[in-house]
């Protein structure tokens, strides 16, 4: 358990990918079986066990600290499952035995959440302040270290020396802890066999392509759909089993019981999850709402009804048709839906043309609710997994674009430590401005260096990283598109904003209004 | 006839703590006519006092860091020498904190009080080790005083350090060390540990550095960082002022890992906040159960508690049977 919570602790604290993976990779080569299974079944989000409740956590460090010491403790450090690792007694004494990740996951598995309490205590009676942490976090099922599950694979990939997307392929086939993986990867046996199981099958992705250079590509050898707005998922149908997988390859089926139900027999497909409401695409704001709760109840199921709007098929029966081209995988994709229509699925349609000019002013007339832009794909592309260069490119719309003032800046992590390169900026109300986003992309090397030196020079006010700066100057951001919502003071949210252009020049009175950010309200 | 009670002759005043019968001031922060300095620290130890009383250390250190300013008239004292002044007699004992570092015994008409000053229980290569010293009124510092802050073995803290080095050879390991005690403390036990790289320095740490070595604490091979190539940088350690390990100085250090060596790494989020990526529990105050243990040790009938979290250390006390109360004197700084 040490080598494990020293391992969290450290990718706690590094903010760089690199750093990460160089951390995880370190583990996975030299902590052994079943220990470093466990490990990464925690760290992919894979353990299933009953949750402790954070009451419980809290009641076992008060019956063994005075409760007013306890109180104040956590007013100091701010989070439960960190005061209460602080604050645990130590007794002196003969070193007891370190329990292994492997003994207390085993352990918490079979107890039930009533009994989790009574087996932590001798664990927090023997692990460090770190192991304890470690322990609680573990229990409480927030780990929050800032490791996706794809980081974690990704970084068993490159120590093990295979495309990553050779693990997601048979990832939903294996479980903790992942003997026959490591076993594959430090090359004892060969891959691991996962047979008729629902497998994830990583996802083609497109490059994204600016208007100036869509004119070297010739317009015959691409096929053009819409870009609808919603999450790309992949519905997989095996045997007797169905899984609905997020393009990450998590599984997000339990949340859409109505796709699941609808979903047909022995097939792979590739789609859209929408929230559609006869037909007409709901903003994404509207799947939010849905993507936020687990298990749905009866009022956001039929309030937020959820569909696949399809784009390929990559499997039929036991034909993989990735290896045929796109144009042959649509028609199969056509004859399939003709013979199995349902509820909660549609196709997404091919848009027709002839030319880029035709095809620019269809992108650009389409103002229907939900479509980003346009999908460009080449008629003979085999379905390759990753986002390869050349078959498919994502045509976007132009983005919104609006003025702002800077208001505060943070300094950055990692490279960017010592550069204020967070900036929070603000419209006007009234008088006032009023903070409407934050950015933190779009800007070069020197521009940051420039702003840098002027939010060091323009200080009014400063709180740990925070500067608060006067406000002069003009952003003008960029962005997909503004939505409500309830945690902004604004009341309104941007979608992917980013800096587009430093306004040095432009009166902050020029800036816009917080009326004109909601004039672009989707 | 009965000893007096303390407050009647220690008062707190806007000044700092004041000894009527002796007629001086404990680590004022203001210039006052007679000072008697715990350490070197320059939250205790200011300038512009006309007379000092402190030890020989702590007066190296503040002629290095003040040169005239440190005092007109600047008398050194010995750890275990008395001194007379007026109707009482002062003392220094050792506290474990810095190097000289001392806890003032103060004795009137048979009452005696101890200053802890700033103190650590764990020993430390560069200073003389705290003494527990019985007393009537022990007023003991409360930097950490909430039992959250237990301070781990300052090996495992050095320790990970030295990994982080093996792990990322190509970077540049920036320590945040303060200037005085905790700079040297590190090196010391860097140097324990078998690193026998030089270790680059700050210019702001150079100074006290040489103190310490003129003193006769052995710290090994230091460089100062001025005029260094970039590249040479890569996969050494340098040492700065905390207060430098974020800003524009950093800069040209090779992909710098910011490390901080204070005891308020214990809590994660404030060295998430600092933008820590190493950080390292390594302490020269006194944690929860050192704070408290010493308080039993030194069998003092009242205790009275200052500059940190007082409240805590008085609940604890009082609960335990003590007379507790908390001094409030202002003018100390929550950075150790």
């Amino acid at each position: 358990m040490n080598r494990f919570a020293a391992l969290l602790d450290a990718l706690l604290f590094t903010p760089s990918r690199n750093g990460k993976l160089r951390l995880m990779q370190e583990y996975f080569a030299t902590v052994g079986d079943p220990e470093r299974g466990w490990a990464l079944a925690a760290l992919t989000g894979e353990l299933v066990f009953d949750a402790a409740k954070p009451n419980q956590v809290r009641g076992l460090a008060a019956a063994r600290v005075d409760p007013e010491l306890l109180e104040w403790s956590y007013d100091f450090v701010g989070d439960l499952a960190e005061t209460v690792a602080l604050i645990w007694p130590e007794t002196a004494g003969g070193e007891d035995h370190v329990p292994s990740l492997a003994e207390i996951i085993e352990q918490l598995k079979r107890a039930s959440r009533g009994e989790v309490g009574r087996v932590l205590e001798p664990w927090l009676d023997t692990l460090d302040a770190t192991g304890r942490w470690a322990l609680l976090k573990l229990v409480t099922g927030s780990l929050r270290i800032g490791v996706s599950a794809r980081l974690a694979k990704t970084a068993l990939a490159e120590w093990g020396g295979v495309e990553v997307d050779r693990i997601e392929e048979i990832w939903h086939g294996l479980a903790p802890p992942y003997r026959p993986l490591f076993d594959w990867l430090e090359g004892r046996h060969p891959v691991p066999e996962t047979g008729e199981l629902p497998t994830f099958c990583p996802l083609m992705l497109a490059q994204p392509i600016e208007d100036s250079d869509i004119a070297t590509l010739d317009p015959s050898h691409y096929l053009a759909e819409w870009k609808w707005d919603g999450i790309r998922v992949q519905l997989v149908a095996r045997g007797t089993e169905r899984r609905l997988y997020s393009r990450s390859g998590d599984e997000i089926g339990a949340a859409f019981p109505e796709v699941l139900d609808a979903m047909p027999a022995a097939v792979t497909l590739d789609g859209e999850l929408l929230v559609l409401r006869g037909g007409e695409v709901a903003s994404f704001n509207d799947l939010q709402q849905r993507l936020n709760r687990k298990t749905p109840n009866p009022k956001l199921l039929r309030d937020y009804p959820a569909a696949v709007r399809l784009y390929d098929i990559l499997r039929e029966g036991k034909e993989d048709l990735r290896g045929f081209s796109f144009a042959e995988r649509r028609r199969r994709l056509e004859a399939w839906y003709a013979r199995e229509p349902r509820p909660a699925f549609d196709l997404s349609p091919l848009v027709p043309f002839t030319s880029w000019d035709e095809l620019r002013e269809l992108r650009d007339g389409a103002r229907e609710r939900g479509i980003e832009g346009l999908m460009l794909k080449r008629v003979d592309s085999t379905y390759v997994s990753g986002r390869p260069k050349g078959p498919w490119f994502k045509w976007k719309r132009g983005a919104l674009t609006l003025d702002t003032v800077l208001m505060y800046a943070q300094r950055g992590h990692g490279k960017r430590s010592s550069f204020y390169s967070d900036y929070t900026f603000g419209a006007w109300r009234g008088d006032e401005l009023v903070p409407v986003g934050k950015a933190y992309s779009g800007f070069t090397d020197e521009e940051l260096r420039r702003l840098d030196r002027w939010v060091r020079n323009n200080t009014v006010q400063r709180w740990g990283p925070v500067r608060e700066v006067t406000p002069k100057i003009v952003l003008e951001v960029a962005f997909d598109s503004v939505h409500r919502s309830t945690r902004h003071k604004s009341g309104v949210a941007m979608r992917f904003p980013r800096i587009h252009r430093i306004r040095w020049d432009k009166p902050v009175r020029e800036a816009d209004t917080l009326e004109a950010l909601e004039s672009l309200l989707s | 006839m009965p000893a007096p009670r303390p407050e009647i002759w220690i008062k707190t005043t806007s000044a700092g703590l004041y000894c009527e019968p002796g007629d001086f001031y404990i680590d004022p922060i203001r210039p006052v006519p007679c000072a008697v300095i715990t350490h070197g620290h320059g939250d205790h130890a200011r300038p512009g006092n006309e007379r000092v009383l402190a030890t020989p250390g702590t007066i190296a250190i503040m002629q290095e860091r003040y040169g005239e300013a440190a005092g007109a008239s600047l008398q050194p004292l010995a750890y275990g020498e008395t001194v007379t002044a007026g109707d009482m007699t002062v003392r220094f004992v050792p506290a474990g904190h810095v190097l000289g570092s001392a806890q003032i015994v103060l004795e009137y008409r048979g009452s005696r009080v101890v200053v802890s000053g700033d103190y650590k229980r764990r020993p430390d290569p560069t200073c003389a080790p705290f003494e527990p010293c019985n007393c009537d009124v022990f007023i003991t510092e409360a930097t950490f005083g909430l039992p959250v802050f237990r301070h781990p073995p300052d090996t495992q803290e050095i320790d990970k350090l030295l990994h982080s080095l093996t792990l990322f050879p190509e970077r540049c390991h920036l320590v945040g060390v303060y200037a005085l005690g905790k700079c040297q403390r590190v090196l010391a036990l860097l140097r324990r540990a078998g690193y026998e790289q030089p270790v680059y320095l700050h210019g702001a740490l150079i100074k006290l550095t040489e103190l310490y070595e003129s003193l006769g604490v052995r710290l090994g091979p230091v460089l100062p960082l001025t005029g260094v190539a970039r590249e040479a940088l890569k996969g050494r350690i340098v040492l700065a002022p905390p207060s430098a390990t974020a800003d524009l100085w950093s800069r040209r250090l090779p992909e710098p890992l910011v490390a901080m060596a204070s005891g308020w790494m214990r809590v994660r989020q404030r060295a998430k906040a600092r933008g820590v990526e190493l950080p390292l529990v390594i302490s020269d105050h006194a944690d929860w159960d050192e704070l408290t243990a010493t308080i039993d040790e030194v069998a003092a009938e009242e205790i009275w508690v200052t500059h940190g979290r007082e409240e805590a250390l008085v609940h604890h006390a009082i609960k335990k049977g003590y007379r507790a109360r908390a001094l409030t004197l202002t003018g100390f700084e929550e950075d150790e």
